[in-house]
């Protein structure tokens, strides 16, 4: 305090802080009046990015682009076709993915060493090659086995049974899976042992404490890469449009071959992309808040909260300016 | 009558490090029982072994008659399954020096947890119940709280009745006020006094020297994994025979 009053010009000596303690009277001292920092910096780096978003602008102005083609085909019935089968493949990928990952994530804690050691190898595989390459690899699987034979279940030449579609999930789901056991074991070591002996001790079978009072816990640290492994997820299925499955990249890709607007077809489906993380992006907002009860204090403000908010305490900055 | 706890020569070791070296002792039904010594000296330990969080490597540990953890068939041991074990644990109260309360579930919802779940209580009967206990405790008003919202003292308060909730027949307190602020550490030792005066077996691993004198009925001072001395808490605290007890009661008290 002393320090930030010394500099004001005609300020009272330093022996008024001294005496305000032993003051009868508490007076209130002055409200602090302090010229701000200034931030030229701040000015300097906002108009370099305006100015370079302006020169972008300027050059997509003179693009040689078919703007119209845009709208035109946002909501075309095979493009609206491909994101459908987008989010199919998605959910479906992450849904497998995620039940796959919990068995792994238990075979590999688990006291099992055989189990433990298949789940190391599962995921040291599966993480350890690119995705494009897995889907490469399954939709070729007929080379090298013609006929899918499960026995009593199911025979049927491997071409028949391998479509896009299940080649495209099976090396999705199957890498993800390897992803959500890290995702998964991660969220479950990091639940306090005090809470598995505090369970123990009020009588909770091993299975319940892990229901009741492990998982709990452990999803609030396991759904936020969950969401993020969604998101990514959407993007990464676009990939499956390298063996021909009809998502939405490669119905735009289809497009484009007969009617030559390759730029045009490729922004609707960044279009519908950028929708869709969006949209996924605000449901994790509220996924995790959900779980963070007990965690934190008080739960962050949702967006519409925090404009409510916003909206009521507009007039009362209005009112203090005003009188000041 | 049948000794609430009794041990016979029970050893614990941690790999090579042996911790627990051979103790003996009784402890009687509505007996407040206290454990003290120096830390490393293995109380907690053994403490952790009367509900099995610890297994022993050699010696016997009834509780209420029962061997804890095993069978016994003729001169055989059969380990119990973990739900036989779970079973044995519904009738032994614990309160842990970090609380350990279920951060996810209200204060309510902490104490309700074991009798729903464990004991198949309904949930209306277990909440009234639970809604008695924290009266008990003095925090029926935070029952709707989250633990982190609780200071320390009420955390472990709401522990205390998380552990009565299932109406154990013994009561084990690891160090319940260590990991206290020293002006909330009365609050919490106020709710064991009552505690104590309702009957409950107690056994308190504790540095509360006046909560040992004033409440105990019997002390045991351990050091090195083994029994040093004990008899009633005002003997040995003021009139300490052995040369290890004089040692640290003097750093203590």
């Amino acid at each position: 305090m002393t320090e930030k009053n010394s500099p004001g010009p005609a300020d009272d000596n330093s022996a008024g802080p001294r005496l305000s303690k032993t003051d009868t009277a508490p007076v209130r001292p002055e409200a602090i009046k302090a010229i701000p920092v200034r931030h030229p910096g701040r000015w300097v780096s906002g108009l370099l990015v305006i100015a370079l978003l302006v020169l972008l602008g300027m050059a997509f102005a003179d693009a040689q682009v078919e703007w119209g083609d845009i709208p035109e085909y946002l909501f075309n019935d095979r493009i609206m076709k491909g994101v459908g089968n987008t989010l199919l493949i998605t959910v479906l990928s992450m849904v497998i993915g995620v039940l796959l990952g919990v068995l792994l994530a238990v075979m590999k804690l688990s006291k099992n060493p055989v189990t433990s050691v298949f789940a190391n190898l599962y995921i040291w595989l599966f993480r350890g090659t690119p995705v494009l390459l897995q889907l490469l690899l399954w939709y070729n699987l007929a080379l090298i086995f013609p006929i899918l034979n499960l026995g009593p279940f199911y025979k049927n030449e491997m071409t028949e049974f391998m479509t896009p579609f299940m080649a495209a999930l099976l090396g999705l789901a199957l890498n993800e899976a390897a992803y959500m056991a890290e995702i998964v074991r991660g969220g479950v070591q990091s639940v306090d042992e005090g809470q598995t002996e505090a369970a123990h001790a009020l009588g909770m079978s091993p299975g319940r404490t892990m229901r009741r009072v492990i998982l709990p816990q452990a999803m609030r640290v396991i759904v936020p890469p969950t969401g993020n492994e969604f998101i990514n997820m959407l993007k990464t299925s676009s990939l499956a449009s390298v063996i021909t499955f009809a998502e939405v990249t490669y119905v735009g890709r289809q497009i484009s071959a007969t009617e030559l607007n390759v730029m045009e077809m490729l922004f609707v489906a960044a279009i519908w992309y950028l929708f869709l993380t969006s949209v996924f992006s605000v449901i994790q907002f509220y996924i995790e808040r959900h779980y963070a009860k007990g965690s934190v204090r008080n739960l962050p403000p949702t967006p519409w909260q925090k404009v409510r908010a916003a909206l009521s305490r507009g007039p009362r900055l209005a009112g203090t300016r005003e009188t000041s | 009558m049948t000794a609430m706890v009794k041990a016979e020569g029970v050893h614990k070791s941690f790999g090579a490090v042996e911790v627990l070296k051979g103790i003996d002792l009784e402890v009687a039904p509505r007996e407040v029982f206290c454990l003290v010594g120096p830390s490393g000296s293995g109380k907690s330990t053994f403490l952790r072994c009367i509900n099995h969080l610890e297994q022993i490597n050699a010696g016997r540990l009834y509780v209420d008659g029962h061997l804890v953890g095993y069978r016994q068939k003729g001169d055989k041991l059969y380990e119990l399954k973990e739900k036989e074990v779970a079973a044995q644990r519904k009738d032994i109260g614990m309160v842990f020096q970090r609380f350990n309360l279920f951060p996810h579930m209200t204060a309510l919802g902490n104490v309700m947890e074991a009798p729903v779940q464990v004991k198949g209580e309904s949930r209306s009967a277990a909440r009234d119940r639970a809604m008695t206990l924290l009266e008990r405790v003095g925090l029926a008003d935070k029952a709707k709280n989250y633990p982190t919202q609780l200071s320390g003292g009420q955390q472990q308060r709401v522990a205390i009745a998380r552990a009565l909730a299932m109406e154990p027949k013994l009561m084990l307190f690891d160090e319940p006020t260590s990991a206290l602020d020293p002006e909330l550490v009365g609050e919490v030792l106020d709710v064991m006094r009552d505690l104590a005066e309702s009957g409950m077996t107690m056994i308190v691993v504790t540095h509360e020297m006046g909560f040992a004198r004033e409440v105990g009925d019997s002390l045991v001072f351990m050091d090195g994994g083994v029994v040093v001395e004990s008899g009633h808490p005002r003997e040995v605290l003021t009139n300490p025979q052995h040369a290890r007890t004089q040692a640290f009661l003097s750093k203590v008290l």
